[in-house]
């Protein structure tokens, strides 16, 4: 198996369109990084232009770690675009390109090859990942340096203390993994289905997208299927960043106000995970291979 | 013993059969030519014996074994192109190799990946990629991934497509190489029927999925029509003691001698009819046309 996923490695690690995600975060962050550094100050000053009255501040609002939390947001919802630039391109590019004839004809099952293509492309999705974090979290630290995390949540704010931060970020990447990985899943699922790639690609982008505003809408009918959405629960890993307070509304340090909400996104976004990936294995095995 | 035994095997397509009944065995050694017109059923056939498509009905065995109980250990004996040579256009010739090395089983080295690239010709052009490469090259490099791993049964789909004459005749001989000198067993399909009559040693023919012809290349040929060849020291004089008798037809006097067809059993009467006319013979070589066999067959059963 380990043969079979270092070879979709390598494939992966060769195509040019590998890069294009990487380049795009790459530029992404560098340009609001760069617009924050000339011009955070104003930045930081409309951020708390409405407590200003009420609330001292000292320190450095505009640190690392706030650069990092901005950016998630920003990011963490387009990176699952350029996810599915590679993920839903696996088999169905293969099919395009008239190789899939040629790996199947090797003495591995088609279950043992769509595993090893899922492992690399989770491999690929969690490297973009690393990536993500790398440029948003130590090259903002390296450029803003740290402090306390200052929140603005929509009716309270939260100080996290600088020594209560990095693991939070830890959690909140470990928990962004399962929600990439979960549109990998999918993206992987569409590409089981065609043999072509930009069907499957634009395919997982609406499909992200068309759930993503099923999520967020608040309309009653909508709210009885919202839990069983993946996308109801990506943006989860926010609740890294929630503290629970003690009977005098002190944060408690080290705490996180509703974990058991990311346990319920972890689970669901895993039986996605398992439901997406096992239906593209039943696909594949049944598929006659034309093409 | 049998190295493919395939029993009666169909396929369906919706209301398409584009398989029906079809049973052949291919012995250890022998070159295998499978012919048929386009959409007879040749690369449905062929995708079934690779597992490539799963058989509506019937079954095959390789190597003795059910291929639907044993695939993974006798894909491992199996090399094989289908049709195309379809390739990733950002690798190149030697990583291709690397990469169809890696998945086998058995360990293959870097010397003979070099041999393979020796062997089809790709040895100079073994680090450029792919996307820089002619049809014909792609179609060369095909037929190396399918070598690689040393395989004792090669199934090559239309493995001429794409290449000009000289690239035809490398095949040839290639394929002539391998079962002769390394003992392989080849299963080829191809249109270029001239190419299958020169090296197969047992020809199968199928029309709109069935069987219509098949067994060893010699004894298919109609002995009524074949080719003979005949070269003397005047030529010129051979014509005319030729075209005075009433066995011979399409005469055709080239440079290097002459053409025509006449039944097998009547060359003595050749030879008898040169000598009367003290004519000095040098050579009479016999070909019979797969061509005309082929279109016979398949008319026959339009």
């Amino acid at each position: 198996m380990w043969k079979l996923i270092s070879v979709e490695l390598y494939k992966i690690y060769k195509r040019p369109r590998t890069y294009i995600a990487f380049g795009a975060i790459a530029a992404l962050i560098v340009v609001i990084q760069l617009g924050l550094k000339i011009d955070g100050d104003a930045y930081a000053g409309f951020l708390m232009k409405d407590i200003n009255d009420t609330l001292s501040i000292e320190g450095k609002i505009l640190n690392g770690y706030l650069i990092c939390y901005i950016l998630l947001q920003l990011l963490l919802v387009h990176v699952p675009l350029l996810v599915a630039l590679i993920a839903a391109d696996m088999i169905s590019g293969e099919a395009n390109l008239g190789t899939l004839r040629l790996i199947f004809t090797t003495p591995y099952s088609r279950t043992q090859w769509v595993m090893a293509k899922f492992i690399a492309a989770s491999t690929y999705t969690i490297l973009l990942l690393i990536w993500l974090a790398f440029l948003a979290l130590f090259v903002s630290i390296w450029v803003f340096g740290t402090d306390d995390l200052f929140l603005m949540k929509s009716n309270y704010v939260v100080l996290i203390t600088e020594a209560d931060v990095m693991w939070r970020y830890v959690g909140a990447f470990v928990f962004a993994a399962f929600a990439l990985m979960t549109v990998t899943s999918l993206g992987f699922l569409m590409s089981s289905l065609a043999n072509n790639s930009i069907g499957p690609i634009v395919g997982t982008m609406s499909a992200i997208v068309f759930l993503t505003i099923l999520s967020t809408l608040n309309i009653p009918l909508f709210s009885l299927i919202k839990p069983y959405l993946f996308t109801t629960h990506m943006n989860n890993w926010k609740e890294f960043f929630d503290l629970q307070v003690n009977a005098d509304n002190e944060a408690i340090k080290g705490s996180i106000l509703n974990i058991a909400k990311i346990k319920n996104s972890l689970i669901v976004l895993t039986l996605h995970i398992i439901l997406f990936v096992s239906a593209s294995v039943i696909i594949v095995k049944k598929k006659d291979i034309l093409s | 013993m049998s190295v493919i035994e395939v029993q009666d095997i169909s396929k369906q397509f919706g209301t398409l059969k584009a398989v029906d009944g079809l049973s052949f065995q291919v012995q250890e050694g022998d070159v295998f030519g499978f012919l048929g017109q386009n959409g007879s059923g040749k690369s449905t056939t062929i995708r079934m014996l690779l597992s490539l498509i799963h058989p509506s009905s019937g079954s095959i065995k390789l190597f003795g074994m059910p291929l639907n109980e044993h695939r993974n250990e006798l894909l491992e004996k199996v090399g094989a192109i289908i049709e195309r040579p379809d390739l990733y256009p950002y690798l190149t010739a030697k990583e291709h190799l690397q990469l169809f090395a890696k998945v086998r089983k058995k360990h293959i080295s870097t010397s003979d990946i070099n041999a393979t690239l020796e062997k089809v010709g790709l040895s100079n052009r073994s680090t450029d990629r792919v996307q820089t490469f002619s049809l014909g090259m792609k179609q060369r490099l095909g037929i190396g991934i399918a070598l690689v791993h040393n395989p004792s049964l090669i199934i090559l789909d239309e493995p001429t497509n794409g290449l000009d004459p000289q690239g035809i005749a490398d095949i040839r001989h290639l394929i002539q190489y391998l079962a002769k000198e390394e003992g392989k067993t080849v299963f080829v399909s191809s249109h270029l029927l001239s190419e299958i009559e020169q090296v197969a040693s047992q020809i199968l023919i199928i029309h709109k999925g069935k069987k219509v012809a098949g067994g060893a290349t010699k004894q298919l040929l109609d002995p009524n029509k074949t080719i003979v060849h005949v070269t003397t020291l005047n030529n010129e004089a051979a014509l005319n003691a030729i075209k005075l008798s009433d066995y011979a037809s399409y005469l055709l006097p080239r440079k290097d001698g002459i053409y025509f067809c006449m039944p097998q059993q009547q060359i003595p009467l050749l030879h008898k009819s040169l000598v009367i006319a003290d004519i000095p013979l040098l050579n009479v070589e016999t070909k019979n046309s797969l061509e005309d066999y082929f279109l016979q067959v398949t008319s026959n059963t339009q």
